[in-house]
């Protein structure tokens, strides 16, 4: 039984009580005490560790809503525009341009010429030098990369695939009369490459490297995703979105067992393949087979699609092109069906919503439900939920539930929303944390990795200025403050997955879990949030270093 | 390995409907009834199993054999990927039927099949619930999604007639039109109707009696058979067959074109199309047509037969 007492140069632990210390004594894992060096030596005989002696502790940082398939994506050839961090450390320059596109996978292809070619990332939003939305990627673009071999690059929303004319080839669609608004065909007829919504995707992601299946995370994708966790400071991060097949919870309990294994993994189990009832009865199946870093037993339901997508569905008056109302994704008798099996069984759900009537179908459900099932601590918890306006908080916070809000989509995409999807007003009161905060709903914030880059820091800056990639403040009022923004990225979203008696501040009794900075994100500055250095993370007591990991 | 391309398309009967609405009894109705039409049951509705238990006869993976050469594959949201992988067993099935999940648009499905080499689309089919389907498609969250379902259709199957009054029959056969602008209605209870209305007349079966004088009536739906002994121009007289004013529910002819030989028209509701005969018994050049609870017009349909000699 050893004690380790780490000596940092501040440490911010989230405890009101005991808001700040020198000094952590660690034992089994677990946090001994927080306090002065003096105050904890009353512990008995331990070890000194003054390695983060200029550091500063925070509370492990908690990532509420991602995917570990970011750990797959890594395999792949990136092609986004932003800068970006592998799980090897390397940051990967963003391709501004498709010319640089072609120039990325024509490197890729001198390296390794065989097999299909695969990228991702790709968001030709911001390739808009024209202001009509630029030129779009096409087959011919990609053929200048190889005519040989199959070449797809996945889009950074997930809901594109451009793909070469090899690849159109095998899979039979290099033909005239495809006649699918998901495919664009040229002046010849045939099409252009680009393959839109997961119906036109499907027949071309085996033939570039990205079947579905293989996307859902295997062993290297989730130890390259917890090697990225250690890079942005994460200790804990819920993976949204798994139908944990018997083998990948096998595996999972298996590599979190691991004496090195990083990152605390919990990962939802999402209804897809079965109904509303097994689904939740699979949940509550798999929840004893968690171990202390392999959560299992939280539900995730989709209920509609993405605003960008113009699939989200939207209240009166919809959306600014007068699009559709968008796509439900589920019944609300299956809802229905699934919030009170697991109301029952004591099952949290979280509800995939972007669309502010997506949202109001699951406040009227839960409500309902909970009459039937009345439940004191559900936590049941809306994600993304985008575009909720303060009714909505409101019910929210009556009827118990927690939400997740996505400042970084406001970020990579607030331009968008406030010039195309849903205009101005909406897009400013989008991720609306300071309502979420003021009306006393519990908040967390996410980054949906890989759909947008892992690092609660840098979501934190998301939603302390609120700014988008063209550097327009969008919503002011919606800011929040640093102070506000570390609790939501910590104990916040720690709350949401019923996890925060276990994580998410530095306290006695919890786990020894700490981001380990270089910078003082209290002092920084708001604006700068982004930019805090990370050192790596303390995980259950164990140091990872992020510069060897 | 590139995608095996079938040397026929495989026609695909697209079934969609709200929850509760009769599909799945429909589906189990077409395969009590296939007849030795051997049928791809496609699910696209994630936990539903929706065949019955006495009709299947093995299971391996998420493909379901059931009697009579039959399959049903479920495949949760993937449409395409189930489609994909029943492509590839073309040679072993006559006719797809894909039954979609409760939100999904069957028009969105029917124009998913052209990313599947070697799919046509057969017809459009949404069933509803005559006892609901006025309320759920004025229900704030679903209704618009029930209105683009029928908006879509070819025919529409009006389920569960028998919960319901004659009068309400009645307005439901004045509302529905009004929405689905282009189907055919066919009313019916527990989805009791015949394959060669749900998915086109099969030759086997309709095409054995010979052309008669007056209508077969059988279970509610009158057919009558018309020999065609002059080429015709297959195209517009398919097209004249969806005329909405004949009322016919299916039409499916063998008949010779004057530029494109022996031909099969099909006539689901309102869509028709021409394909190229690929058997090798065409027998008499005929037409054989299909209507719901009303006179067939024989000497209109006749008279059109002839106006479009080729």
């Amino acid at each position: 039984m050893t004690t380790t007492i780490y000596a940092a140069k501040k440490i911010i632990t989230m405890n009101p009580s005991r808001p700040y210390a020198t000094h952590v004594a660690v034992r089994e894992g677990r946090i001994l005490g927080v306090g002065t060096l003096g105050e904890l030596q009353a512990w008995g005989a331990h070890r000194l560790d003054q390695r983060f002696a200029n550091k500063v502790l925070m509370p492990g940082l908690v990532e509420g809503h991602s995917h570990v398939s970011e750990g797959v994506f890594w395999r792949f050839v990136y092609c986004g525009y932003h800068d970006r961090t592998d799980p090897d450390g390397k940051t990967w320059a963003g391709v501004r341009t498709i010319e640089n596109v072609v120039a990325r996978l024509a490197e890729a292809h001198a390296k390794h010429p065989d097999g299909p070619l695969t990228g991702w990332a790709l968001d030709p939003i911001y390739f808009d030098t024209d202001g009509r939305g630029g030129r779009r990627m096409t087959r011919a673009d990609l053929d200048r990369v190889s005519k040989d071999r199959p070449i797809g690059i996945m889009h950074a929303s997930g809901h594109i695939l451009n793909v070469n004319t090899k690849a159109l080839e095998l899979a039979g669609m290099l033909r005239a009369g495809v006649n699918h608004p998901g495919v664009p065909v040229g002046a010849d007829g045939l099409p252009t490459g680009e393959m839109k919504g997961p119906d036109a995707m499907t027949p071309l992601g085996r033939h570039v490297g990205l079947d579905r299946g293989m996307l859902a995370a295997d062993e290297p994708g989730l130890r390259a995703f917890a090697r990225l966790c250690v890079r942005k400071g994460v200790t804990t991060a819920a993976d949204l979105a798994n139908l944990l097949p018997e083998p990948a919870v096998a595996m999972m309990s298996r590599v979190g067992a691991e004496p090195l294994f990083p990152a605390r993994i919990v990962s939802l189990r999402v209804m897809r393949d079965l109904g509303p009832k097994a689904t939740i009865e699979h949940a509550a199946s798999l929840k004893p087979k968690s171990n202390n870093l392999m959560r299992f037993g939280i539900v995730k339901i989709v209920v509609d699609g993405s605003i960008q997508g113009f699939s989200a569905r939207l209240r009166w008056p919809g959306y600014l092109n007068g699009a559709g109302p968008g796509l439900w994704y589920v019944t609300p008798e299956h809802l229905r069906e699934a919030l009170e099996q697991a109301l029952a069984l004591g099952v949290q759900v979280h509800t995939h919503t972007n669309g502010d009537e997506a949202t109001e179908l699951v406040l009227d459900t839960l409500e309902a439900a909970l009459k039937k099932h009345p439940h004191a601590d559900h936590r049941f918890t809306l994600q993304h939920c985008q575009l909720a306006n303060a009714a909505q908080f409101r019910r929210m916070k009556q009827l118990g539930m927690c939400v997740n809000l996505f400042p970084n989509h406001h970020f990579y995409w607030g331009d968008q929303h406030y010039t195309m999807t849903v205009g101005p007003e909406r897009a400013e009161r989008m991720n609306a944390c300071a309502t979420a905060l003021a009306t006393g709903v519990p908040l967390a914030i996410h980054s949906d990795a890989p759909v947008t880059p892992l690092g609660p820091l840098f979501t934190a800056w998301c939603a302390v200025t609120r700014t988008t990639a063209s550097g327009r403040t969008l919503g002011a009022h919606e800011r929040i403050s640093v102070a506000d923004a570390l609790r939501t990225i910590t104990l916040g979203a720690a709350y949401t997955l019923k996890l925060d008696s276990e994580v998410g501040s530095i306290e006695v009794g919890k786990q020894a879990d700490f981001a380990v900075l270089e910078d003082d994100p209290e002092t920084i500055g708001g604006d700068r949030l982004k930019d805090v250095g990370i050192w790596g993370t303390v995980q259950g007591g164990r140091v990872f270093d992020a510069a060897t990991i | 390995m590139a995608q095996a391309v079938p040397l026929y398309p495989l026609p695909v009967t697209v079934i969609g409907g709200y929850l509760g609405a009769g599909k799945t009894t429909l589906v189990n109705h077409l395969l009590r009834h296939a007849n030795g039409r051997r049928i791809a049951i496609a699910v696209n509705e994630f936990g539903a199993l929706p065949i019955d238990d006495d009709l299947i006869v093995g299971a391996s993976g998420n493909v379901l054999t059931l009697a009579g050469g039959c399959i049903c594959c479920t495949f949760g949201s993937d449409l395409v990927a189930g489609l994909m992988e029943i492509a590839q067993r073309a040679n072993e099935i006559d006719h797809i039927v894909i039954e979609a999940s409760g939100v999904a648009l069957p028009g969105a499905i029917a124009q998913s099949l052209c990313l599947v080499p070697g799919l046509s689309l057969d017809a459009i089919v949404v069933v509803v619930d005559a006892e609901t389907v006025r309320a759920r498609a004025a229900d704030p969250y679903i209704g618009d999604t029930i209105v683009r379902q029928l908006v879509d259709a070819d025919l529409v199957v009006v389920n569960k007639c028998d919960l319901v009054g004659e009068a309400d029959v009645q307005s439901l056969s004045d509302w529905l039109p009004t929405v689905a602008r282009s189907a055919r209605l066919i009313a019916t209870t527990q989805a009791n109707i015949s394959p060669d209305v749900v998915l086109g007349i099969e030759a086997p079966t309709a095409f054995r009696s010979d052309v008669a004088r007056a209508p077969h009536v059988v279970n509610g739906f009158a057919s009558q058979v018309f020999a065609v002994d002059h080429p015709v121009q297959s195209a517009p007289l398919a097209a004249a067959l969806a005329d909405p004013d004949l009322g016919l529910v299916r039409a499916k002819g063998i008949v010779r074109d004057a530029t494109l030989g022996l031909v099969v028209i099909q006539v689901a509701g309102q869509r028709s199309a021409v394909s190229p005969f690929k058997g090798d018994k065409p027998g008499v050049p005929r037409v054989i047509c299909i209507a719901q609870s009303r006179r067939i017009d024989i000497e209109r349909i006749a008279l059109l037969i002839r106006a479009h000699r080729g």
